[in-house]
């Protein structure tokens, strides 16, 4: 509302009285504390400033400048320390061990996954990857703790939403070879993954432009949890680095959730870097969660090496997300990125090799788990050495299997522009043709599923 | 995890295993490269490409190079390298002059600010955060009141969150402020652009034809090391705001013998390239090296004549020299890697349908990328190859 109107609303009220200030009089007692109808400024002696942009502000003759820098640092949630120890024992873990086995498993196969993915690229056998090293308790512990028909949004280090939620193996090897069982039909690059099945968003490299995707779809959500009262309630949750937090579609999207109130967890991963750069030069407020406060949304920090912290986060989040209707919920999991940024980087050119040893050493969310595995006796080396060896072998069999595939079909190319291919398409498409026809010994067609058929096909198929 | 490195080891020889039929050449798996058998596509020789100045001879000998430049040296550069040259010039003899933008205090993710934050200083090379419709705007009021900033976008591809900035602002602020006389010319945007290979949907693009849509700005791509050090110290000088695109496969490509002095080269000037008789095609970036594979092929085969043209500056671009070209060949092929709808080369088309209309031969043909996204696995097929442009000059000879 802007100020003109409620002034406007001001003038009207006094002219016309109470009764006829708002949109009908019997809606007066629901009317939210923002509709009210408000005096001017304040009276002489009230405490309160009444000034439409800051309703509960009191009046103060100290001329004091907040100073972020001077205030205590927003805590870090933890359930669990470094040792493995549950700290609040009356409330422990809330994870059955069953499902503390399966999420350490799948810790450890994206942690293998990721070695092998890495070495494939430097061998020259994928053009690029992103490792999540460091940071595969956030993406596997949060998406433990979500409904499966909530819907995802990443960025790119988070794999682990995907493995956790049902990914398989052949589907991650398929989108990072772009072969012909791809689903993102060999268009994008490694590591933009995407399911429909699994409510998962495909991928942009552009970074932060999820953000108020996820607060569009968290209000789609919020009047289809209306107007089925009968389905299960439904979140949409977007992951984003702190980096990516610097964009202007970070404050958009956190800015409009908030006034829109839409059932939105937002998860920042909070990994110290954004490719070189330090969050030193991201930022000067305290992380990503001090933010939280200047949307009015509910925020907390929490300490992603601990799997259970993530979990109990994830899920009070997603309550909290579905109370009143939906509101927003902001989550920074800090973390360290390990890894180097992606393959294309060396990042020993702007950070110290002991920094990173340093961290792996001090602490990690899959050793956290496993220790406290090991004292509930549910874990030991042998079990370890098994599925560390039995993973390794369907990751390299996955692998091996996807790199066989053909290519997808050079229809690809220019299906799914547009609903349907335009005349201009299908003109370029014939052109393309001709050319490919004429000089066959310059273009390897039958690599490609199908071959030349993909485009002829293309060029039959009148609008 | 340390510990696990021998693993590691023990794992990349599993791995490799089943031995991959790859291209013995190339490192990194080529989603899109040229057939085995090839004859035209894939026939790009930097080593040996006329385009560059493989000599210190033919380094000096460019006429737009002034006369003190041409009795000094050269050393032979890449292109990152030579933009990092432009760069340490005007940091050097400009203290206007600010360098920064996201990761480049390190050296910037193509190498190209290499050393500069450690010998100017944090205050004049900085890193930004990660925004660039912040960075972009922060550079306009700094070249508003008096700076000469350079501005590095790490992508074209990434450009867009500033888009608003770029087109509204650095275009309009002179106009806007009247006879206020305030603007932001000395404002510099560079931004590594094109195709690699591998880049797919937002590692390839090329949006100068976004840019040429709005009066205003300045929009340059250069070819070479030479071009990028001459080119970026002009737009650096230049009291418009200038769009500097790199194309960044030619950063570690391209490399030939570039005078150390420091030189400027014109912003309003098309370069010849080669001269020819039969038809002139028109182009710019890394193109530039598909045509001339494809004009040495053409000539040979078809015993014609071809005439290679570097628009240079996309826009406001040299008319004048295209134009003569074309009424003396009588045919024009434009060339560029973004998508033909509404690109360059329609306005280049355009122009010499326009003005040249009665010295035509044969219609104005586009060589251009189709209508359609660059999806990873058809690169190849979407930007235009050698055989393409070998094909448009056959085409347009034998109209
Ligand atoms: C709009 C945009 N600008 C720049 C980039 C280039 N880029 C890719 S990743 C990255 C750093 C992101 O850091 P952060 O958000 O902290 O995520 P992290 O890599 O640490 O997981 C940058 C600058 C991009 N992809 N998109
Ligand atoms: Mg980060």
């Amino acid at each position: 509302m802007s100020f003109r109107y409620m002034l406007r609303r001001i003038w009207i009220k006094k002219v016309l009285g109470p009764q006829s200030c708002l949109n009908g009089p019997g809606r007066v007692a629901e009317a939210p504390l923002w509709q009210r109808c408000r005096g001017v400024a304040s009276t002489a002696n009230a405490e309160k400033v009444l000034f439409p942009g800051a309703l509960n502000s009191q009046f103060t003759d100290k001329l004091d400048f907040m100073q972020p820098s001077e205030q205590n640092a927003i805590p870090t949630f933890r359930v669990m320390n470094q040792l493995g120890e549950i700290i609040d024992k009356e409330i422990g873990v809330e994870t059955e061990n069953e499902e503390a086995l399966q999420i350490y498993k799948n810790m450890v196969k994206l942690s293998i996954m990721d070695l092998l993915m890495f070495e494939a690229q430097r061998q020259g056998r994928l053009s690029f990857y992103m490792v999540s090293a460091g940071e595969e308790g956030i993406s596997i512990g949060s998406a433990s703790a979500l409904h499966p028909s909530d819907v995802a949004f990443c960025q790119y280090r988070e794999a682990g939403v995907y493995l956790q939620r049902g990914f398989k193996l052949s589907d991650f090897m398929n989108q990072l070879f772009a072969n012909a069982k791809d689903n993102g039909l060999g268009r994008n690059m490694p590591v933009h993954y995407g399911s429909k099945e699994l409510n998962i968003h495909t991928i942009s490299s552009t970074l932060a432009t999820q953000i108020p995707h996820a607060a569009g779809a968290a209000y789609a959500l919020k009047m289809q949890n209306i107007q089925n009262p009968d389905q299960e309630k439904r979140v949409a949750v977007c992951y984003f680095g702190e980096g990516a937090a610097s964009e202007g579609d970070f404050h958009g999207a956190l800015n409009i959730a908030a006034t829109r109130q839409v059932p939105c967890i937002f998860i920042c991963r909070n990994n110290g870097y954004a490719i070189s750069t330090p969050t030193s030069d991201q930022y000067r407020g305290d992380g990503i969660a001090s933010r939280g406060a200047g949307y009015g949304i509910a925020t907390l920090r929490v300490d992603g090496n601990d799997i259970f912290a993530v979990r109990r986060a994830t899920k009070e989040a997603r309550r909290l997300a579905l109370t009143h209707g939906g509101q927003p919920v902001l989550i920074e999991m800090m973390a360290y990125r390990v890894g180097h940024h992606s393959t294309s980087d060396d990042s020993f050119a702007y950070r110290q090799r002991v920094e990173v040893e340093d961290w792996k050493r001090r602490d990690n969310p899959i050793t956290r788990l496993r220790k406290w595995l090991e004292r509930q006796s549910l874990w030991d080396d042998a079990a370890e050495k098994e599925l560390r060896s039995k993973t390794r072998k369907e990751v390299l069999k996955a692998f091996e299997e996807a790199e066989k595939e053909k290519k997808p079909s050079i229809r690809h190319a220019f299906e799914g522009v547009w609903e349907e291919l335009t005349a201009e398409q299908r003109e370029h498409v014939s052109e393309m043709r001709d050319v490919i026809r004429r000089y066959p010994k310059e273009y390897d067609v039958e690599g490609f599923e199908g071959g030349m058929r993909g485009l002829d096909e293309l060029v039959r198929k009148k609008a | 995890m340390a510990s696990k490195a021998p693993t590691i080891r023990a794992l990349t020889r599993y791995l490799l295993r089943p031995p991959v039929p790859l291209h013995a050449r190339c490192q990194r798996r080529q989603y899109s490269a040229a057939a085995p058998g090839a004859r035209l596509n894939g026939s790009v020789e930097y080593d040996t490409v006329p385009i560059l100045n493989h000599t210190s001879k033919s380094a000096l000998s460019n006429p737009e190079l002034p006369a003190e430049t041409r009795n000094g040296q050269t050393k032979r550069i890449n292109l990152y390298t030579a933009v990092n040259e432009a760069l340490r010039h005007a940091l050097q003899t400009d203290e206007r002059v600010l360098v920064f933008g996201e990761d480049i205090q390190f050296g910037g993710v193509f190498r190209c600010t290499m050393n500069l934050a450690a010998d100017f200083g944090t205050e004049r090379v900085f890193n930004t955060p990660l925004c660039e419709q912040g960075l972009v705007g922060f550079a306009v009021g700094a070249a508003a009141e008096g700076m000469r900033p350079v501005a590095e976008v790490q992508f074209a591809d990434y450009v867009f969150p500033s888009f608003d900035q770029i087109h509204n602002e650095v275009a309009k602020y002179r106009y806007r402020s009247g006879s206020t006389g305030v603007n932001c010319g000395g404002l510099v945007i560079r931004m590594p652009a094109g195709s690699v290979g591998h880049g797919a949907l937002y590692h390839t693009q090329s949006p100068e034809a976004l840019f040429t849509h709005t009066p205003g700005l300045r929009v340059v791509i250069p070819r070479s090391p030479t071009q990028a050090k001459g080119l970026l110290l002009s737009a650096i000088r230049c009291n418009d705001p200038v769009i500097f695109m790199e194309p960044k496969i030619l950063y570690r490509a391209a490399v030939e013998q570039v005078p150390v002095d420091a030189y400027h080269l014109p912003l309003d000037k098309a370069e010849v390239l080669k001269t020819g008789k039969d038809v002139t095609i028109i182009s710019y970036g890394t193109p530039l090296y598909t045509c001339s594979a494809a004009i040495a092929a053409a000539e040979k085969d078809f015993g014609c004549s071809v005439e290679l043209i570097d628009l240079r500056t996309i826009y406001p671009w040299d008319r004048e020299t295209i134009l003569n070209s074309v009424k003396k060949t009588g045919r024009a092929i434009v060339v560029h890697e973004s998508m033909m709808n509404a690109g360059v080369g329609a306005e280049v088309a355009a122009t010499i349908q326009e003005k040249a209309f009665l010295k035509l031969e044969a219609p104005v043909k586009r060589v251009a990328g189709w209508a359609t996204h660059t999806g990873l696995m058809f690169e190849q097929f979407i930007i235009p190859d050698v055989t393409r442009v070998y094909d448009a000059i056959k085409q347009t000879i034998d109209y």
